[in-house]
């Protein structure tokens, strides 16, 4: 199954919908990877709130699409992990290292807002947010 | 006599498995038993307080709880059936449970109530041996069965009050506080084992959910000892509360768990701690963007 990604200013959105194989996981990141040149996104928000389940593969993927990301100049937030889901990872090892992460989508545009905020005040403040 | 209250008796209504020479037996006791209630209960009211059970209760109550059983009992032995000398015992177990009677000596009274009932067979039947054996033969395996299903009851209930208050302190010990908009306190006061630990880190998980928490202050003054299992537990809560966008701050760790944490080589370089509860709670309210001022400097500078 596609997931579909939308487009939200300067953010991409790519909602989860449900259980992925792993060549949708694959396809998933190629497309988050090829959009975010194409529509210069700041920031990339992966929304696993309707996973229950995520595999070594998954977590891989969503750790490469955050680095991947990061090289095209696009921040990554993980969001919606499940309480049950976040005690397996641990358990498993699987912590996501070096990946943003926030509690729903809500949270995740925060905390890219407050990312912006950071980067115009650092910066020259040529950066404009739109 | 015993002929006359044979009659009177309606026949058991679930004969089971028993022939039909042992159901006349079985009514022909009942009968007995229901002629001599009062001299046999009083019997056997004097025969606990001789032996010294039931102590936690008053006389009267003993009295109380002596008829009630001695009917259910004799009510067993008529019908055969035990459902209702079942939910009496659960009903009878609840109630003296929380007042300190021990399994003994609910067992006691039971055996001691056998033992009046068969002592008054005896004295009824001593000059036709042959037929005392009969009524023996139908009247002891009704009574060992009531005597197991009495205490059988009460082991049940006894569990089923220690599980109940399990539970309860397992709720109890883990209380996650919330102390501002998105900031979650979790004090761990005592032991901590792996089952312990992990309910704390699922209830953690939880609420963090559902208060929205941004920032967790995990206090362990309260923890005396800490090993290996445990400590790595407590890294695990943090990096699934970091999974789910809230930063942990973990404070009271005491020189000893801090000397043993160094020693046995734990990775905390992912956690951050702060020495006390106040410490930590200030650093998250720094983390999210909250300062607090004493109300005069507030109003001075406005």
């Amino acid at each position: 199954m596609e997931v579909p990604i939308l487009k939200q200013g300067h953010y991409l959105i790519a909602s989860i919908q449900s259980a992925l194989t792993d060549a949708d996981l694959s396809q998933l990141r190629e497309a988050l990877i090829e959009r975010v040149g194409r529509f210069r996104a700041r920031g990339v928000i992966v929304d696993v709130t309707a996973l229950d389940v995520m595999d070594s593969f998954a977590v891989r993927t969503l750790r490469d699409i955050a680095h991947m990301a990061r090289l095209r100049g696009s921040e990554t937030v993980i969001v919606g992990i499940q309480p049950e889901v976040a005690f397996a990872m641990v358990q498993l090892g699987l912590t996501l290292k070096g990946v943003s992460t926030a509690l729903d989508l809500e949270e995740g545009l925060a905390f890219l807002d407050r990312q912006m905020q950071l980067r115009i005040e650092r910066g020259s403040g040529r950066i404009d947010r739109g | 006599m015993a002929t006359k209250g044979k009659d009177a008796l309606p026949p058991p209504p679930d004969p089971q498995a028993l022939s039909e020479s042992t159901a006349a037996l079985l009514r022909e006791l009942v009968a007995h038993l229901r002629q001599n209630r009062t001299q046999l209960r009083e019997e056997w009211a004097r025969r606990i307080t001789r032996a010294q059970l039931l102590t936690a209760m008053t006389e009267e109550e003993i009295f109380a709880e002596a008829t009630s059983v001695y009917d259910n009992y004799v009510e067993a032995l008529e019908t055969g059936t035990f459902e209702a000398l079942q939910a009496y015992a659960r009903n009878l177990s609840e109630r003296i449970i929380p007042r300190g009677v021990e399994t003994h000596e609910v067992v006691g009274i039971v055996l001691l109530l056998r033992d009046v009932l068969a002592r008054s067979l005896f004295a009824k039947y001593h000059e036709d041996f042959d037929k005392l054996n009969r009524i023996l033969d139908a009247y002891e395996p009704a009574a060992n069965r009531i005597a197991n299903t009495v205490a059988v009851g009460f082991v049940q209930e006894r569990e089923r009050i220690i599980r109940q208050q399990q539970e309860a302190i397992r709720e109890l010990s883990t209380p996650v506080l919330q102390v501002r908009e998105r900031l979650l306190i979790l004090p761990i006061i005592g032991v901590i084992d792996p089952q312990r630990a992990r309910q704390l880190t699922e209830q953690l998980l939880r609420a963090i959910r559902t208060n929205r928490a941004k920032v967790v202050v995990i206090d362990i003054t309260g923890v005396a000892a800490m090993d290996s299992n445990v400590a790595n537990h407590l890294v695990q809560t943090v990096e699934a509360s970091r999974l789910l966008g809230a930063t942990v701050i973990v404070t009271g760790l005491s020189p000893e768990i801090a000397q043993t944490l160094v020693t046995i080589g734990v990775d905390l370089s992912e956690m951050a701690t702060v020495g006390d509860l106040q410490g930590g709670i200030e650093e998250a309210e720094r983390l999210l963007g909250y300062k607090v001022l004493p109300f005069e400097e507030l109003t001075s500078k406005t």
